[in-house]
């Protein structure tokens, strides 16, 4: 496929008096890694949820694969999640109480593979994010960096083709944080999954291919006269 | 110019030399403190000028690669300075080299340069905040400045970020020294960036 996997064309959403987006607008193209970055407060988090389906714009429009994402229904919408994105959020990716091998299986047999196989799957995962040796434990008994390994495990084992991370690193000190940036871009890139990754760490987001900048709801524009 | 005119050409010559050796020195002292460094690396055992050249251009070049005839000129300061010693001198089919150890004239002075801290550049102001100021008091967009800055830096960061991937930890850390740099500017950008309408109306 040519041209933007993901498109937010002109995104307006308030939430009672607030205006969280004020004409967001921002293209995905395939494989791309992008950054949304921006202080506290300017507009990420609701940007993301916007692309990802899980909030409608009150103007604008969303567009995945060269569709509306509002035209369908709820029910489309949540299939569209669980097979074709992925999620890391700063807390809570994990069902807590289910091990990090079967939390790492679950999208797999959410999607109709056996458990067997998707335990196997899963096994491999956390090996190539280092954390192989927490297979067994809950999400309660591991580090941040840990959890967050798992947590990328998880959102990359069915292939997506986005996957959305808000402050994945957001929880963990600056070297840990780095590591999981480190590994989490490679194995998507290696996959060809598409990140939107929100932070407000600059070097974070220097992991990314492109940033773009939020500030009061919308994008800063490039300079008028270069 | 030319050495007849002045007298014997080989005062000319010497003087000539001298005021490179003076101008090459000056410039890359400015960059990385080269004396110090090269007592630091002959520290561990006596090596000749072109050795030392290719450990600096390998560990502190990469920005600049010091030239062979700065180092020698500040070998032969060293020299002179009592701060290292010849230790002999050897034919490898082709010029004669000389090694250079350090004294322990040397060992004070470089222990003076570890111990000391650097002088901290708290530059009050930088380029980027006299462009703004200006593009304010002129009515110009000063967002943009700072956006275009912004996005100068982070183009920088990714590149730095990149070559971190797979690289052994000296080059890991001296990208991380200008990447944590560089995030100190965008944190200066970002909290301008928010302040932008109270500076223009205090500066009006
Ligand atoms: N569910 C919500 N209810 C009310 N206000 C919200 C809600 N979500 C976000 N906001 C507000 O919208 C603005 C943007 O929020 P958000 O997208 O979370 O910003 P960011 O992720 O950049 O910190 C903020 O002012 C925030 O307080
Ligand atoms: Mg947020």
């Amino acid at each position: 496929m040519t041209g933007p996997l993901l498109v937010a064309d002109d995104l307006h959403l308030a939430f009672g008096p607030t205006r969280a987006l004020a004409g967001a607008s921002v293209e995905v193209a395939p494989g791309e890694v992008l950054a949304l970055l921006g202080p506290s407060g300017s507009g990420k988090s609701t940007l993301l949820h916007c692309l990802a389906g899980i909030l409608t714009p009150d103007r604008g429009e969303v567009r995945y694969r060269g569709t509306r994402l509002d035209d369908r229904s709820d029910e489309a919408r949540s299939r569209l999640r669980r097979n074709d994105f992925g999620f890391v959020f700063q807390f809570g990716s994990l069902v807590p109480e289910l091990t990090a091998l079967a939390n790492v299986a679950l999208p797999l047999q959410l999607t109709g593979a056996r458990r067997r196989a998707a335990e196997e799957q899963a096994r491999s995962w956390l090996e190539r994010l280092g954390v192989a040796d927490v297979a067994g434990k809950r999400p309660g008994e591991m580090s941040g960096g840990q959890g967050q390994r798992v947590a990328v495990a998880r959102a990359l084992i069915g292939g997506p083709r986005v996957v959305f991370a808000d402050e994945p690193t957001g929880a963990l000190d600056s070297l840990n944080g780095e590591l999981v940036m480190e590994e989490f871009t490679a194995a998507a890139r290696d996959q060809g999954s598409s990140v939107v990754l929100v932070t407000h760490e600059t070097r974070v987001a220097a992991y990314a291919d492109r940033s773009v900048v939020l500030r009061d709801g919308r994008l800063t524009a490039a300079p008028a006269w270069a | 110019m030319t050495g007849g005119i002045r007298g014997p050409g080989g005062r000319v010559r010497r003087a000539r030399r001298a005021l490179l050796t003076r101008l090459a020195t000056r410039c890359l002292v400015t960059a990385m403190a080269l004396p110090q460094t090269l007592l630091g690396l002959l520290e561990p055992a006596p090596r000749h000028g072109y050795d030392l050249k290719r450990e600096y251009d390998a560990r502190f070049g990469e920005q600049r690669p010091v030239k062979s005839a700065q180092v020698y000129a500040t070998l032969g300061r060293l020299l002179r300075d009592g701060d290292i010693t010849v230790v002999g001198t050897e034919r490898v089919d082709g010029p004669d080299r000389t090694s250079y150890a350090l004294s322990a004239e040397g060992v004070t002075h470089l222990e003076r340069w570890l111990a000391e801290p650097e002088p901290s550049t708290a530059h009050l102001q930088s380029e980027v905040y006299v462009k703004v100021v200006l593009a304010l008091r002129s009515g110009r967009p000063a967002e943009q400045i700072l956006d275009a800055q912004r996005d100068a830096h982070l183009g920088v960061m990714r590149g730095l970020t990149a070559r971190k991937r797979g690289a052994d930890l000296p080059t890991t850390l001296a990208c991380d020294f200008t990447l944590f740099h560089l995030e100190a500017d965008l944190r200066w950008i970002e909290h301008t960036a928010a302040r932008l309408h109270r500076l223009a109306e205090e500066l009006s």
